[in-house]
């Protein structure tokens, strides 16, 4: 079948290419543009760990070809900072409150609560855990994903009002 | 002992050594998306593999036509078992002294099993070769049933052994029996059961489960034809035994195979085994002379890569009225699937099955497991614990809830009654183990305290009233278990894999400058060692943490060492570390003594120095020593600072800890809810108490998913029914409480640093806590014991069989 040709802007930077029309998006960002932060898990979109952010939306991406994102602005976890191009709060709050263990969830665990804390600012535990539910982790028991999401919102409110 | 000094506390403070909550320092790279796992992995012109496997259970292999697969463009080659015949490849030893076939030779024994191996350009292709691979099977009868294995007329499933008498670990009676082992005294147990006053008997099925680690397993091979060297990175936990095993069962000398274990996505078990994967990406490499990647998808894992669990216990368990345990007597029937590919200790076909007499002080004790050979995939792995422990400590603990039921007592005043006591350690069980340490009585009221046990049980009753009268229609349900592990594999004289002992080790270089780096031949998962271990030896050396470099998992610069599982790297390697540590301190002491100019004798350690006696005022800092050491020639010394400890433990250790689940239970709907959940955990010293509380909040959620719906089930025609994410279960942050832990400490007398190892115990003794909430919530209706996994819907059958739907 003939290649289809994409254009699409990948953590701020534009990316044209042709590509299978079968290939995943997952594959397209970790084999043909490097970025091998997102990982795959299940192949059947319950694990989360291959989340990018598709458009201002979490989107697992082992399941959606790469031609559906023509066009799209995608976010990996390699495009997540903070405002002064360092750390991002929740990559800190993951560290300082032993939010992973093996580490092959996180890059999807961030990305997905990165977003999370766009729609919601101030989330409740319960809403964390609602809003963190399509990312499995083994390691960790979600306990301590959940603090540091919430202490992660913590600091970016801290952090607006000190720019206020 | 002398008060410190505010001064002394802040240098210690600053070693970042034992007993801080020291912050990972592998967490910088995984969370901005820079870790390096081997399906990471690009190098240049490297091919994938991918598997034709078997959609029956059982089946003759008459024919394999893969002309069409390998006319696609881009598939460079397709394997099949008379390709590895002529390098007798085509079948492979197991860690289990058994041998399992790497691809189908003439049969296949379950579903999913590897027929062919298709080598193409990309994943995309080489999935449609595997399509285009045609193979011809004649279905053969299917057996899942251990018991029905053994049965007379039950189907020969191993051909290649159906004679032998003998198998790995003595008589074989039946073509589909693999061993008998057998411990303690049978006799004598049925004689104290012929005689007890109270005996209590049930069959135990602890049911099918699976490791699954969010990552599979895979690898990738290269191999340099020209200077003859394999590389085979991949998702190894015991990298340096892969090696070795690559090098017996490939011919290559073992110095021109270099194995690395890159960062591994969590492996509780499943990446402990050689898989075919793995021989055949290794031989495509050779074949094709270029690298090749082979990984697994999520059903490959499911289906194929290791199992866990899958042993029917039928225990009895002799009393007298007033709830003293005079005797155990337990009978496995544990079902190993198609091969016996058990991750155990060479001498222990059943791993330690035989610390199920758990905690208590029980006198005489017999146990026999039989392996079996049934139509499922080959495993029997120590998912987060050490061998075949959570199946002895879950046993145990539904025995001692079930014989409180016969006497009608409560499970913990019987618990309580019949614990090891504290002065009888170090303690000889009647199954073969000797206990190093322990404080049962004092975890255990700590426990009670800590949750209100005498309030939780009142409540208990008076929400039992408001069910009889029919105001609420959910029951709560109690479960306490107590479990002992038995950890840190292992003394050299009776552990071996392969004739491997299972010894680790620890080599540290400290650098002219005081810093350092330290290898080890263990394998990090997710259980931070390269935090941890620079701990250990920030304590011993006066090092900070942070100058100290800890890297594992390559075999051309890691001292050998059997790798990373059954709780063993701190046990072990972490011995090896503490006394590596104390060989550079002998050394730096004899160099400070001459800077300092007096006798090795009279100077003493100093956290982070050697001071003379008497005389604080002179001392010789670590980082000073150190430069000595590379520019100072010194009468009677080596230059250098180096030093390489391989630790033989004496003895295992066993960790133990008081579990308490309370737990709602809706009738109507079989739904469950963890109200709360108390985890006290003594692990012995603790050396970084954040890791610790991490790995039970993890070994916890492991267990309640295993306890409450996790398995993996079969058809009768052997036909895997939980194949994907979405049949097997995963909780995910919602299904998961929050976890309370809580911690004594008795330390290990014979460990350096006396630890015992943490990372499996929240699963051994969490797997038993949630079911006894589930049995304790039925027992006012008589219910005895309900088998695992406690899903919705069989605690809805449970309460319909019990009557309660009305």
């Amino acid at each position: 079948m003939d290649k289809l040709h994409v254009k699409l802007q990948v953590n701020g930077k534009p990316v044209e290419a042709l590509v299978e029309p079968r290939l995943l998006l997952i594959h397209f960002l970790r084999e043909e543009l490097g970025l091998t932060g997102p990982h795959i898990g299940c192949e059947t979109s319950h694990c989360g760990a291959c989340t990018v952010d598709i458009g201002g939306r979490s989107v697992k991406s082992c399941t959606v070809f790469t031609a559906q994102a023509n066009g799209a602005e995608i976010t990996t976890i390699e495009g997540i900072e903070g405002a002064d191009g360092g750390l991002h709060a929740l990559q800190e709050m993951f560290r300082e409150h032993h939010g992973l263990q093996c580490g092959f969830c996180t890059p999807g665990m961030i990305t997905r609560a990165w977003r999370l804390l766009e729609e919601n600012p101030d989330p409740s535990e319960a809403e964390i855990r609602q809003g963190m539910a399509g990312n499995l982790c083994r390691c960790t028991g979600y306990q301590n994903i959940v603090k540091a999401i919430r202490a992660a919102a913590d600091a970016r409110q801290a952090q607006q009002e000190a720019a206020e | 002992m002398t008060e410190q000094s505010p001064v002394d506390l802040d240098r210690a403070e600053k070693l970042q050594g034992l007993g801080c909550r020291r912050k990972r320092v592998e967490d910088a790279r995984f969370t901005q998306g820079k870790g390096n796992y081997v399906d990471d992995m690009k190098l240049k012109g490297m091919l994938f593999g991918d598997f034709v496997r078997s959609p029956y259970a059982h089946a003759r292999v008459k024919s394999i036509d893969a002309e069409a697969a390998k006319a696609l463009p881009g598939v460079v080659a397709v394997l099949t078992a008379d390709d590895l015949r002529p390098l007798n490849l085509h079948w492979m030893p197991t860690l289990a002294g058994d041998k399992q076939m790497v691809l189908a030779d003439g049969k296949v024994l379950y579903q999913g099993q590897e027929v062919a191996f298709v080598i193409a350009e990309n994943r995309y292709i080489a999935a449609d070769a595997v399509d285009l691979v045609e193979v011809e099977y004649e279905a053969l009868p299917v057996v899942t049933d251990p018991f029905k294995a053994l049965a007379d007329d039950a189907p020969v499933l191993r051909e290649d052994i159906a004679d032998q008498k003998e198998g790995a670990h003595g008589p074989r009676r039946h073509p589909n029996h693999i061993f008998t082992w057998e411990q303690g005294d049978k006799a004598a147990t049925e004689a104290v059961l012929a005689g007890a006053e109270v005996v209590a008997e049930e069959m135990i099925y602890y049911h099918r489960t699976h490791p699954c680690p969010l990552e599979t397993c895979g690898c990738v091979a290269s191999m340099d034809k020209v200077n003859g060297k394999l590389t085979l990175w991949g998702t190894f936990q015991a990298p340096h035994a892969v090696r070795t095993v690559a090098s017996l069962i490939s011919g290559i000398a073992e110095h021109n195979i270099r194995v690395v274990s890159p960062d591994i996505g969590g492996g509780f078990g499943n990446k402990v085994g050689v898989y075919p994967g793995y021989i055949c990406a290794v031989v495509a490499s050779i074949v094709t002379g270029v690298p090749v990647k082979w990984v697994e998808d999520r059903m490959d894992n499911l289906m194929t890569t290791a199992f866990a669990r899958d042993y029917w216990m039928q225990g009895k368990i002799a009393a007298t009225k007033d709830g003293r345990i005079t005797g155990l007597w337990c009978h496995v029937t544990a079902d190993h699937g198609g091969f016996d590919a058990c991750a155990d200790p060479t001498k222990f076909p059943a791993g330690f099955f035989n610390i199920c007499t758990g905690s208590y002080d029980i006198p005489t004790a017999w146990l026999a497991v039989d392996g079996v050979y049934t139509n499922k995939a080959p495993g029997g792995v120590a998912y987060r614990c050490s061998f075949r422990v959570t199946e002895a400590s879950y046993f145990i603990e539904r025995m001692v809830d079930i014989l409180a039921i016969k006497l009608g007592m409560d499970p913990v005043e019987l618990r309580l009654k019949n614990f090891i006591r504290k002065d009888q350690f170090p303690y000889q069980s009647a199954l073969g183990w000797e206990y190093d340490s322990g404080d049962y009585h004092t975890a255990m009221e700590k426990a009670l305290a800590a949750v209100d046990y005498a309030g939780l049980r009142r409540e208990q009753a008076e929400r039992l009233d408001a069910f009889k009268r029919g105001e609420t229609r959910k029951l709560i349900g109690i479960g306490v278990s107590f479990f002992t592990e038995i950890v840190g594999a292992g003394p050299v004289k009776n552990c071996d894999i392969l004739g491997l002992g299972m010894f680790d080790s620890c080599e540290i270089r400290i650098h002219p400058t005081g810093s350092a780096i330290a290898r080890l031949g263990t394998i990090s998962q997710g259980q931070g060692h390269a935090t941890t271990f620079a701990q250990i030896l920030a304590s011993e050396i006066g090092i900070p943490a942070d100058a100290i470099t800890v890297e594992e998992g390559d075999t051309d610069t890691a001292p050998y060492g059997l790798g990373t599982y059954g709780s063993r790297s701190t046990p072990v390697a972490g011995a090896a570390t503490a006394m590596a540590g104390r060989k550079i301190r002998a050394k730096a002491q004899m160099i400070a003594a001459y800077l300092l100019e007096v006798h090795d004798d009279d100077i003493e350690w100093d956290i982070d120095r050697f001071v003379v006696k008497g005389a604080p005022e002179r001392f010789k800092t670590m980082t000073e020593i150190a430069f000595a050491a590379y520019n100072q020639a010194i009468p009677g010394l080596e230059p250098g600072l180096e030093a390489v400890s391989y630790y033989d433990p004496p003895n295992m250790t066993y960790p133990f800890g008081a579990y308490v689940c309370v737990m709602e239970i809706d009738v109507d709907t079989g739904e469950t809810e963890i109200r709360r959940f108390y985890a006290l955990d003594d692990c012995g010293t603790r050396i970084n108490p954040m890791i610790i509380e991490g790995q039970v909040h993890g070994g916890l959620t492991e267990a309640l998913a295993i306890a409450m719906g996790q398995e993996i089930a079969y058809d009768e025609n052997g036909n895997v029914m939980t194949a994907t994410l979405m049949d097997f279960f995963m909780p995910t942050a919602v299904e998961t409480p929050t976890w309370e832990t809580d911690h004594t400490v008795t330390p290990s007398p014979h460990h350096p640093i006396g630890a015992k190892g943490v990372g499996e115990s929240p699963n051994v003794g969490g797997v038993s806590a949630f079911s006894n909430a589930v049995n304790d919530a039925f027992r006012p209706f008589g219910l005895t014991h309900a088998q695992m996994p406690h899903d919705h819907w069989r605690i809805w059958r449970t309460a319909q069989q019990l009557g309660l739907h009305g």
